[in-house]
């Protein structure tokens, strides 16, 4: 059976020396894929904004205490045989008033515009369109209710377009179960912690395309770390297309929708369909992934009434993805492998879905023991919830190859 | 307590009969000394603070390297967290309470604290309830929550992991509650005559500040505890949704706790630097007052912040408007303090000494942290800031830079009070730059990597982030080995002094404050005669006086007694709150038996005896029974932890038998007179 180490085989260029560090350090050390100092829409652009104007203040601050720490050090340290008896000062009111008032200057001047800002930023925008997220243990669910579309991981949205996102926490489909979680893609907007029972709102808005990082920022249990996502902002007519094919259904599911009961009972392949993917459509139900995995749309959807709730992403359209498991494996091959932020290909990496399959607790921290997570398909390995008996590889390949069809 | 006669003279040792040795092991165990207390409390939290340096090792280690397997998430997880608990409730806390323990009755100069076996028994619980909480390391279980335990997800991990969080913090949360009613009390009660409360040091105002803040705090964690033992344990449902219970709940009561929190974390050190700076500066404390009262609105304001840790949950656009408010202007009297300190520097001789460079470094460190405090204030971006490596360098920048560099210059200042011996000042030089070049190293690269977005407590630094921030993050891992190499430098010297360190004298660095009057190491009653203060700075006022013409000279040795004036009979200020304004004393013989009649009063009803002689001294006997009593939070934790009904029970009966055989033990041992005398021959 293969199992790849893909942690590894994302590993990046590893320890540098020190001099070689320090020297980056002055010269660039300000990138990063995840910086909140590089605001690409006006939710993240006004606090950034407020922000560095506060460090520019501190800033001063800071130079001026630090000084005058050093120069007071300097100018009145003991010099050797100096036995004097410095003068008792007790205090100097008029200076002690003049450090009371001039911070509280300061702060006043920082106040107003943080609470002009903090009402701003609370009000949901004029036109705003509507996404649902959901936060489950560890990955990301996105519904768009004016068109039916369920996704995963990668929130897709238009360009110049203000998004609400209005968010809560849910764990095996039930509304009030569930761990917080905090929705976070630095580049578009603040965080906002996504609570089990609750409602969450958060504005987001994307001003140039690009796929941006981010991150579940409230500490949620062992996979916490591996709870990535992106926000993928493509253009207008390109955000329509993206919706048009997402409401499409899988022609797979589709074709097999269209069989009588005994020829499913049969485990009759419909014609036009590969005969591995056909086993590999059976395999899927006799294997239960249906069981979390249900929402593979055989019919087109159009609205939040077309919305079919189950345990796991919605694999429709897996194929229209690039991450996934919470956006911490590539699902298509990088132009540069040792670059994790390189463009993609349009070249499946078959051997991380494979390895995902066949023994998800293997690649990524879960406990589907308790209900959390994948369970391992892989014979031989002790995993309550997975199948007994496990899957042999030529079963994996054939539900593979039913996944490859989820375009 | 009714005036009892003189205890039973019995040889014969009963079950209830106290022990008297005040040396050896016994003397350790059965100690009610709280010198001894604070010295116990130093030695656990040096082996608390290995414990909690390793957990950080595990950490940096594993954030060395991008997509790093060096430990899995389970045990990344629980080093976080173990960190996080052991160095706010088993280090930076009771290295405070070492520091209460030691200081308090010597710079208010007292014998002992007004409840001498209590603060045993704080002490006993605390190291019991910090043992519990590692004993989770061999049932596999340690707590894997985050030290903040946030429910829903604490009530829904698998294991026991954060049922020992909640009754081992639990226990430990009893020690500081009973604590802080003792030092309370005993600053309020046993303070020298003469000692007004603006005389009080300020290490002592801090102190009075930051128990009130744990009487108040405590209670309020010790309910929320209560409540997730419940729901983890038992199956209470106070902070699951899916019942009508609420997880933010959770928040406000750990908050309400957990920022007042930070500043029983702080205070104590603000008080060692205001005693430390203006010693070697030999110059007073500058704007007393305004220290006084800044510390003292810091403690007020400081339970009017706790929703700023919440501003990205639910508290809605007001509730961010009015935290955000409060989280600013708390920066205003952390400000006074700060000038304050550098103007007890200036004009004056600096000596810098290794304590004296702790607390300027802790004056420097402390303001990047408030600085830093700032920001979080900015609501709108403290939604980008929270939860990333940019708050973890603001508050290690308040309490290692800030708390931990106060409490070693602590260190420095009184181990001669406490040994009679120095540390070695090379040693002490080279600990302090390589303490601060570390620290810098360690922190300083956090405020950057988390500006470019690296979130806390993830057990995988993302490749994705760039090579940025991973250069980031090695630097703060070659910081802790600095900070490693550093703290060995101090145990070596720590140890070496202890052995065969230089003598310091009686008063080393030419210090203002009661406790310096004591011979080093100070002596089983600390003060053979308590003194009269006239003065903030009474010790350096009977050593040195002003001529007319502003010229500070020293007083020649014995006309120092002189010096100190009888308090002026009726002085109001002078019988404000000590509550015994009959006996301001009009001489100091008289002083002593007052002293005397407040020491005997709290624990052994009075000794009508003792005011018929000054030169024996009634000191509060050793007790078994607070260990007793405190070796019942063991099967009761376990109890709790386990579900387990019968050691529950066991342990319930076991506290309960251990408080009848406290109150039931006889109130003194034979003759329990301390003649200073012998000591003195």
């Amino acid at each position: 059976m293969r199992r790849i180490p893909s942690r590894r085989s994302r590993q990046r260029r590893t320890a540098r020396g020190i001099g070689l560090a320090v020297m980056a350090l002055v010269l660039a050390g300000c990138s990063g894929e995840q910086t909140m100092l590089d605001p690409k829409g006006p939710f993240s652009q006004d606090p950034d904004t407020l922000f560095k104007y506060v460090l520019i203040v501190a800033a001063v601050v800071f130079v001026f205490v630090q000084g005058l720490i050093i120069f007071t050090s300097w100018r009145f340290r003991r010099k050797d045989g100096d036995n004097d008896i410095p003068e008792q000062v007790h205090g100097n009111t008029a200076l002690e008033i003049v450090w009371t008032v001039i911070p509280l200057a300061i702060l006043v001047a920082i106040a107003i515009p943080t609470v002009r800002q903090v009402i701003a930023l609370a009000e949901e925008p004029d036109g705003a369109m509507v996404v649902e997220v959901i936060g489950h243990r560890w990955w990301w669910e996105y519904r768009y209710p004016d068109s039916g579309v369920i996704t995963a991981n990668e929130l897709v949205i238009p360009v110049g377009t203000p998004i609400r996102l209005e968010m809560r926490a849910e764990e095996s489909g039930a509304p009030d179960r569930g761990v917080l979680h905090s929705f976070w893609v630095p580049a578009l907007a603040g965080k906002q912690d996504v609570i089990p029972g609750r409602v969450s709102t958060l504005n987001m808005q994307a001003d140039e395309p690009g796929r941006y990082l981010g991150q579940c920022a409230e500490y949620c249990g062992l996979s916490h770390a591996n709870m990535r996502n992106r926000a993928v902002a493509l253009e207008p007519d390109d955000f329509e297309a993206w919706v048009a094919a997402q409401q499409q259904p899988s022609e797979v599911a589709a074709a097999f929708a269209g069989l009588s009961a005994a020829d499913l009972e049969a485990e009759v392949v419909p014609d036009g369909i590969d005969q591995e993917v056909g086993r590999g459509y059976y395999l899927f139900q006799s294997a239960n992934c249906v069981a979390c995995h249900g929402q593979i749309n055989a019919e087109p959807v159009a609205s939040a009434d077309d919305f079919v709730a189950s345990q796991g992403p919605n694999l429709t359209h897996l194929l229209s993805r690039r991450e996934f498991a919470g956006a911490i494996f590539d699902l298509y091959e990088r132009e540069d492998p040792d670059d994790p932020n390189a463009d993609f290909t349009d070249q499946v990496d078959v051997e991380q879905l494979t390895a995902w399959v066949t023994n998800a607790p293997s690649q990524k921290a879960m406990t589907p023991e308790d209900g959390v997570g994948m369970p391992s398909f892989e014979p031989g390995t002790d995993n309550t919830g997975g199948l007994a008996g496990g899957l042999p590889p030529e079963d994996i390949d054939a539900v593979i190859a039913y996944l490859l069809t989820m375009e | 307590m009714a005036t009892t006669t003189a205890p039973p003279q019995t040889r014969s040792r009963s079950l209830l009969s106290r022990p008297t040795a005040l040396d050896g092991l016994k003397g350790y165990l059965a100690t009610t000394d709280h010198k001894k207390i604070g010295i116990m409390y130093f030695w656990s939290v040096l082996v608390f603070f290995f414990f909690g340096g390793v957990a950080s090792w595990v950490i940096r280690a594993q954030l060395a390297a991008a997509e790093n397997t060096l430990v899995n998430e389970e045990v990344y997880n629980q080093a976080f967290t173990l960190h996080g608990l052991t160095m706010v409730f088993l280090v930076v806390m009771p290295l405070g309470a070492a520091f209460f323990n030691y200081l308090i009755p010597l710079q208010i100069g007292a014998r002992d604290v007004a409840f001498p076996r209590l603060n045993a028994f704080s002490f006993w619980t605390f190291l019991f309830g910090g043992l519990f909480l590692y004993s989770s390391l061999f049932f596999q279980a340690v707590p894997n929550g985050g030290w903040f335990g946030y429910a829903p997800l604490s009530t829904q991990i698998p294991g026991d992991n954060m049922a020992f969080y909640a009754v081992g913090l639990q226990i430990v949360g009893i020690a500081s509650l009973s604590a802080a009613v003792n030092f309370i009390t005993t600053i309020l009660n046993m303070r020298a005559p003469g000692m007004e409360f603006m005389r009080m040091p300020v290490f002592v105002w801090m102190s009075l500040v930051t128990n009130f803040l744990l009487l108040f705090a405590l209670p309020i964690i010790a309910v929320a505890l209560f409540m997730l033992n419940g729901d983890v344990v038992f199956g209470t449902q106070f902070f699951q949704p899916a019942t009508g219970g609420d997880p933010i709940l959770w928040q406000h009561l750990f908050w309400l706790f957990g920022h007042p929190e930070v500043y029983i974390m702080i205070l104590p050190a603000m008080g060692i630097v205001s005693e430390v700076m203006p010693t070697f500066s030999r110059k007073p404390l500058f704007g007393y007052t305004a220290m006084v009262f800044a510390g003292v609105a810091i403690g007020f304001i400081g339970f009017g912040v706790w929703a700023h840790h919440m501003f990205t949950s639910a508290v809605g656009p007001i509730g961010r408007v009015a935290f955000g408010l409060t989280t600013m202007f708390i920066a205003v009297p952390t400000g006074i303090k700060i000038f304050n300190w550098v103007f007890t520097m200036w004009g004056g001789k600096v000596r810098f000494t290794t304590a004296m460079l702790f607390s300027v470094g802790f004056v420097s460190m402390f303001t990047i942290g408030g600085l830093s405090g700032v920001t979080h204030a900015i609501v709108p971006h403290d939604a980008q800031q929270t939860d990333t490596y940019w708050i973890v360098a603001h508050f290690h920048y308040v309490l290692f830079g800030g708390a931990l560099f106060g409490l070693v210059s602590g260190i420095y200042y009184y181990f001669p009070k406490v040994t009679g011996k120095l540390l070695n000042e090379t040693l002490g030089k080279w600990h302090f730059w390589t303490w601060l070049i570390g620290f810098n190293l360690t922190f300083g690269p956090m405020h950057m990597s988390g500006l470019l977005g690296q979130p806390r407590r993830t057990a995988v630094l993302p490749g994705e982030l760039g090579p940025d921030v991973l250069l980031y993050n090695q630097l703060s891992t070659a910081g802790v080995a600095v900070l490693t190499v550093s703290a060995l430098i101090f145990l070596f010297n720590f140890i070496t002094s202890l052995r065969s360190g230089e003598a310091s004298g009686d008063d080393p660095w030419d210090a203002r404050t009661l406790e310096w009057m004591t011979p080093s190491p100070t002596p089983y009653v600390n003060f053979y005669e308590i003194p009269t203060v006239t003065a903030r700075d009474e010790f350096w006022e009977r050593k040195y006086a002003e001529t007319e013409d502003g010229v500070v000279r020293p007083v020649p040795m014995g006309a120092s007694q002189d010096h100190g004036e009888p308090v002026p009979v009726g002085d109001t200020a002078t019988v404000e709150g000590t509550g015994n304004a009959s006996a301001v004393p009009d001489d100091i013989a008289v002083t002593e038996d007052v002293a005397l009649a407040k020491v005997t009063s709290d624990d052994h009803g009075g000794n009508p005896d003792a005011a018929d002689d000054d030169h024996h001294i009634h000191m509060p006997d050793p007790s078994y029974w607070p260990l007793i009593m405190c070796a019942g939070f063991i099967p009761l934790g376990y109890g709790l932890t386990f579900a387990a009904p019968t050691l529950i029970v066991l342990g319930a009966l076991w506290l309960m038998i251990g408080m009848f055989g406290w109150i039931l033990e006889p109130l003194a041992e034979g003759d329990d007179d301390y003649d200073p005398d012998a000591v003195h021959a």
